[in-house]
């Protein structure tokens, strides 16, 4: 299989590791084979160098120069609607519900179980309907 | 003797202590790296002595500041001259690095020549830093990265196990080997 998430001046990317995990963000200047500096000014990740274990490339780029000023940074990514593109995309639904699911209270998790039990309840009537 | 790590830029002024036949004596200037500024002026003592007569016990350091980056938010090419002492002989080097700030790429050129020769800090010598630019650089690999529209993949991305985070997988066992592939 080709490559084709490439580490780019533009390429959004989203941070594993630190105390930006979670964010994304966009590689802005790359050091060298194991570092890129990354500035994520509408995700609130300051600009720093951060090396490329730390970080996943995902499938979003935005058009910019090298070394982009924030200012140009936080219109590049308006203009490409990076921030909604993101949050449609299956990676960021799954971590924004793993991250629903670790903040669930126990009554929470009673509706969840509850809620389980009913779906499973319809779907096995549905299947002896099926089956008979 | 210099010991490494994250080092910091000094400046560092000093002069012969003034006497009665030489009130103002000439004073001297040098940038040091130095990881503090203990060091800093000792290093400062130990080069000047070498170039004039004067010693820490003759002489007097005026001042000794910490020079910040101008800007830390660009990745620039630093050019680094230096002389080293192998076990052989002394020998004198260039060496270039891409950082944000040339106290790290200070810091890289101590690790890279103990890496790639042995060579311990006290053996080090900076002669001259200078930011160079990208069509002046004379070594490959700051050149590869420094050309305009750089691009690469990123191979097989082995998740680190050694910061306490559980490894490749959540489980201590698995039926299936993990992937590196990421695109």
């Amino acid at each position: 299989m080709p490559f084709t998430r490439y580490a780019e001046v533009g390429r959004i990317v989203l941070v594993n590791y630190g105390p930006e995990s979670g964010k994304i963000a966009t590689i802005v200047d790359i050091v060298d084979q194991n570092k890129c500096l990354i500035d994520g000014p509408e995700s609130g990740v300051a600009r720093q160098v951060i090396p490329f274990s730390r970080i996943a490339l995902t499938d979003l780029t935005v058009k910019i120069q090298r070394n982009a000023r924030a200012k140009t940074l936080k219109a590049a990514w308006a203009e490409a609607e990076t921030a909604t593109k993101w949050e449609a995309t299956s990676w960021a639904k799954k971590l924004s519900m793993k991250k629903k699911r670790a903040a669930l209270s126990d009554f929470d998790r009673f509706k969840v179980m509850v809620a389980k039990k009913q779906k499973s309840a319809i779907i096995a009537k549905k299947m002896e309907e099926l089956s008979a | 003797m210099t010991v490494a790590g994250v080092m910091r830029q000094y400046q560092v002024v000093g002069r012969k202590a003034a006497t009665d036949d030489h009130p103002n004596p000439e004073a001297y200037r040098m940038i040091i790296f130095a990881p503090n500024a203990v060091i800093a002026k000792s290093k400062f003592w130990y080069y000047l002595h070498q170039f004039r007569k004067m010693k820490k016990t003759t002489g007097e350091i005026l001042d000794c500041v910490e020079l910040t980056e101008k800007n830390s938010r660009t990745v620039k090419n630093y050019g680094i001259w230096l002389r080293y002492s192998s076990r052989s002989g002394t020998h004198n080097m260039y060496r270039e690095f891409r950082d944000v700030k040339l106290t790290g790429a200070v810091s890289q050129l101590y690790d890279e020549m103990a890496g790639r020769h042995r060579c311990r800090p006290r053996s080090i010598q900076i002669i001259r830093t200078a930011t160079v630019g990208a069509k002046d650089l004379k070594r490959n690999n700051g050149m590869q990265f420094a050309k305009a529209g750089v691009k690469f993949p990123l191979p097989h991305r082995v998740s680190s196990a050694k910061r306490g985070q559980r490894a490749l997988s959540d489980s201590t066992y698995s039926t299936v080997r993990p992937t590196t592939f990421f695109g």
